[in-house]
């Protein structure tokens, strides 16, 4: 059931003496408002997750995309030669950018992490790499590799297809399932602000049965009860997302080094986002609400 | 008004009500009468839609019953005011939020004046701002009867208004009814107490109607 403008602003507006007609009870209205607020907590950090994960597919998915590796490994006299022809292949290859040798400094860097700051390279069998940056309509790298085979049989490509794809795979789910989180987080507040809704219409059945009598319609009595719940997981909801935002705000800042975790926030416009989850879940609650006290009504007429 | 026709009622398979016709017109005081059980509060839940006949046509201010929707019952109520045996009231409220609460579920207001008048008619001034638990069984029944009068219906109906209060008491709730009806207001009274019936004779052309066996029956001006 989708909740209609104007009812919503209707609610909204308020009526400040058909709000007493419900008695207030302390224990569901304490609920409701800390399951809106835990709700709204998880649902900034669901929210982060998503955002981050799209962030580093999007990254992975460019920075790889747009480079290729070729790995020379050839007998230490024929090394130069062949290294050589790879340049001039790729000179002549349509969609390469530009092509460059790493340096020997470069792959002593690379190599570091495995074999220390004091890799004797000039000693050591290591393959010798080229940098390939590709264009934005980029390289046919069946022909590449054909022609790298002929030209210097040392000579094999990596374009990092085998590296980016299940990497931007693993991110794309990961966003996935940060968005299915939202949702079931967004069906389990109805689940709970029905049953709390539920929980209070069978309270208060003396009152259902004193405001019928007098001639209230059921959109009158249901309103008295979606308002006071729709107003909980409203301010219980933005209680949640402030404290969610905060504790977003106080994670280490974002950095190069850092990886994934330290990537984990909003950044720039996307600090609005989670503004909108207090009227989302109000939303959730008038809708959750409305449909248990209608039904409830209905079943006590 | 209120009319009912060949109207069958029971519980469980059992009639309490068969055949009943009836027909309140404006402007009548009636008495109901019988023994307790007979199927007064049921005839009484019948005229205002709180029960929807079995057999028979109940007709609400020219509307069948049956083909009101739980909206047109709402609004039916609004033109009938009803004093309850075991009167209901909502006990976090005042006294005189619940008197006037019909207003307020149908969205009409009345200035705090009109609703202290219409309290102090009943004799409930002292009483205004005391919750419901507070009143005494007399008080109650005077409530009740002031919320059923706020919205000036056009039927009210009163089941055992008398039963929870002695005889004074009695007299003055009769007296109010008599001045409504006066009023033009149409008057149904459901009691067992044949000296209220009596002293309202005096006051008033009633006609007095008696459940036995099931049946509705027409008791006699002279009781």
């Amino acid at each position: 059931m989708i909740p209609r403008p104007s009812a919503l602003l209707h609610l909204l507006a308020g009526d400040a003496q058909a709000d007493r007609v419900v008695p207030p009870t302390g224990i569901t209205a304490r609920l409701t408002t800390f399951a809106a607020a835990a709700m709204a907590f998880l649902t900034v950090f669901a929210l982060a997750l998503s955002l981050a994960t799209g962030r580093l597919a999007d990254r992975w998915g460019t920075a790889l995309a747009q480079s290729s590796t070729i790995r020379i490994s050839a007998p230490e006299e024929q090394m130069d030669a062949q290294v050589l022809a790879v340049m001039d292949v790729l000179a002549t290859t349509p969609g390469i950018r530009d092509a460059r040798v790493l340096t020997d400094d470069e792959q002593r860097a690379l190599l570091e992490p495995w074999f220390g700051p004091d890799l004797p390279l000039d000693t050591l069998p290591v393959p010798r790499l080229i940098e390939v940056l590709e264009t934005e309509e980029g390289y046919d790298s069946a022909g590449l590799r054909a022609r790298l085979a002929g030209e210097a049989p040392g000579a094999v490509l990596d374009d990092h297809t085998r590296w980016r794809e299940p990497l931007v795979r693993a991110a794309d789910r990961l966003r996935a399932l940060g968005l299915i989180s939202i949702g079931l987080i967004a069906t389990t507040t109805a689940v709970i602000i029905t049953l709390a809704a539920s929980a209070a219409l069978a309270a208060n059945e003396q009152v259902i049965r004193v405001l019928r009598l007098v001639g209230a319609r059921d959109a009158y009595i249901a309103r008295a009860f979606v308002r006071r719940f729709t107003l909980r997981a409203l301010a219980g909801a933005a209680l949640g997302a402030a404290f969610g935002m905060a504790a977003i705000w106080l994670l280490p800042d974002a950095d190069p080094t850092g990886g994934f975790l330290t990537g984990l926030g909003f950044q720039g416009g996307e600090w609005l986002l989670p503004l909108l989850i207090p009227p989302l879940a109000a939303l959730v609650a008038f809708a959750a609400t409305r449909r248990a006290a209608l039904a409830t009504l209905k079943e006590r007429s | 008004m209120i009319e009912f026709e060949e109207v069958t009622y029971g519980y469980g398979g059992t009639p309490l009500l068969a055949e009943v016709s009836l027909k309140l017109a404006p402007g009548s005081f009636h008495f109901l009468t019988g023994p307790s059980g007979a199927g007064k509060t049921t005839l009484l839940k019948l005229c205002y839609g709180d029960l929807i006949a079995q057999q028979g046509r109940v007709a609400l201010f020219g509307q069948d019953a049956r083909l009101l929707s739980r909206d047109d019952v709402a609004l039916t109520r609004r033109r009938i005011g009803v004093v309850h045996q075991d009167q209901k009231f909502l006990d976090h409220l005042s006294v005189a939020e619940n008197v006037a609460l019909p207003l307020t579920v149908s969205g009409r207001s009345a200035t705090d004046d009109d609703i202290r008048e219409l309290i102090g008619w009943v004799g409930l001034e002292n009483q205004q701002f005391a919750k419901p638990p507070e009143l005494s069984g007399g008080e109650r029944q005077r409530a009740a009867l002031a919320r059923a009068i706020i919205m000036s219906p056009e039927v009210i109906l009163a089941d055992e208004p008398t039963g929870n209060v002695d005889w004074d008491m009695s007299l003055r709730l009769l007296k109010l009814m008599v001045e409504l009806n006066r009023m033009g207001k149409t008057i149904m009274i459901a009691t067992h107490d044949l000296n209220l019936i009596r002293a309202a004779k005096q006051q008033v052309q009633a006609r007095v109607l008696r459940i036995a066996n099931h049946r509705l029956q027409l008791a006699g001006s002279n009781l």
